[in-house]
């Protein structure tokens, strides 16, 4: 052991000691991390009660009838119309994680042009959803609220309910507005962000962190749609 | 004592070499386009022409599903080339959700003997 180092002082310089961070993030990109934890814990409570209340039905809406149509082209393609939209935020995930990679070089005009092309699918996402749920409320489903029996029999294989059918409206509602949440402030703060960008903000600062840290929610909101996708598209 | 914890913070930036290039990217993005398109031939051809049971297509749609928040959280969000100690601090607390979608199925298979409608 050296003689100018006092052995208090030698503990410390192992990451788990204190010595330096154990995780080696800045600050706010390891509270992102955090938030989105949270963010998980939220949406995984959401999607397990739908699970449970699902699972204890005898008879549920089936997917391929109730999300059949694809506006102003075709009333019977199930499944195309949400096949295009995760396709639309899986395209706008890349174009985040090029903007990303361009602000690791540094390039302010590639960071501009990705990310102006994120904001592009997330709008274009949330003009989607907007058409599904104008073709879900004009069948008459809202929350609290179903379609006439006669309509019902269309959307199960099999009996009918207006119990699960019930439940089945208030959940998907619930759920893919919450999400739907989650992409407009998502797209509200890749603004923000492209905007400090254009003004060169980022660049005088010599890094570009906060667009990683957007990036990391805007992933995140891609996460949560490949399980909403599956768990109410096609389960 | 401070000269030292400042080089070995220095060291430890350059030591990150390994991360997302473009290449790597559109690699991932198939991957996922792929994992989607085969999820869509279950939905569409498999199960509708009985090719595979419904009992069978669901595991199937969550096992693909686990693949495609894999790819996302440890390419896209850049997980992976994170240190062990902020994976596990984001992991970890992961498995209390799965503990808890494994007590809610096992207690909605209970609650389905409980309706009387």
């Amino acid at each position: 052991m050296s003689t100018t180092v006092s052995q208090i002082d030698e503990v410390k310089t192992t990451p788990w000691a204190g010595g330096r961070s154990p995780f080696a993030v800045e600050y706010g990109k390891m509270m992102m991390w955090f938030f989105l934890l949270s963010d998980a814990f939220t949406f995984s409570s959401l999607l397990i009660s739908y699970g449970a209340l699902r699972f204890s039905s005898n008879a549920w809406p089936a997917p391929d009838l109730v999300f059949k149509a694809f506006p102003y082209v075709s009333e019977d393609a199930p499944l195309v119309f949400v096949g295009l939209m995760t396709f639309i935020l899986i395209m706008s995930s890349v174009t985040m994680v090029l903007a990303v990679e361009a602000g690791h070089r540094n390039a302010k005009k590639e960071v501009i042009g990705w990310m102006i092309g994120t904001i592009i699918g997330g709008l274009m996402f949330l003009g989607c959803q907007a058409l599904e749920w104008t073709h879900l409320h004009s069948e008459g489903f809202w929350w609290g609220s179903i379609p006439n029996v006669e309509t019902l029999k269309e959307l199960f294989h099999g009996p009918i309910s207006t119990t699960y059918a019930h439940q089945f409206a208030n959940l998907f509602f619930t759920i893919t507005g919450f999400h739907g949440f989650h992409v407009f402030s998502g797209v509200v703060i890749n603004i923000i962000i492209t905007i400090n960008v254009l003004k060169g903000t980022y660049e005088k600062r010599g890094s570009y962190l906060m667009v990683e840290k957007v990036g990391l929610y805007w992933h995140f909101v891609d996460l949560v749609w490949v399980f909403v996708f599956t768990f109410f598209y096609l389960v | 004592m401070s000269s030292e914890t400042i080089h070995t913070e220095h060291h430890d930036e350059h030591a990150e070499h390994d991360t997302m290039t473009k290449r790597r990217i559109w690699n991932v993005f198939f991957i996922l386009l792929g994992i989607t398109v085969i999820e869509f031939i279950i939905a569409l051809w498999l199960v509708p022409g009985h090719h595979i049971p419904i009992n069978w297509a669901n595991p199937i749609y969550i096992v693909l599903t686990l693949f495609k928040a894999f790819f996302i959280v440890a390419y896209f969000m850049h997980l992976k080339f994170e240190r062990i100690g902020l994976v596990f601090a984001i992991i970890v607390p992961v498995l209390f959700i799965i503990g808890l979608i494994l007590v809610l199925t096992n207690e909605s298979h209970h609650w389905i003997d409980l309706r009387a409608f």
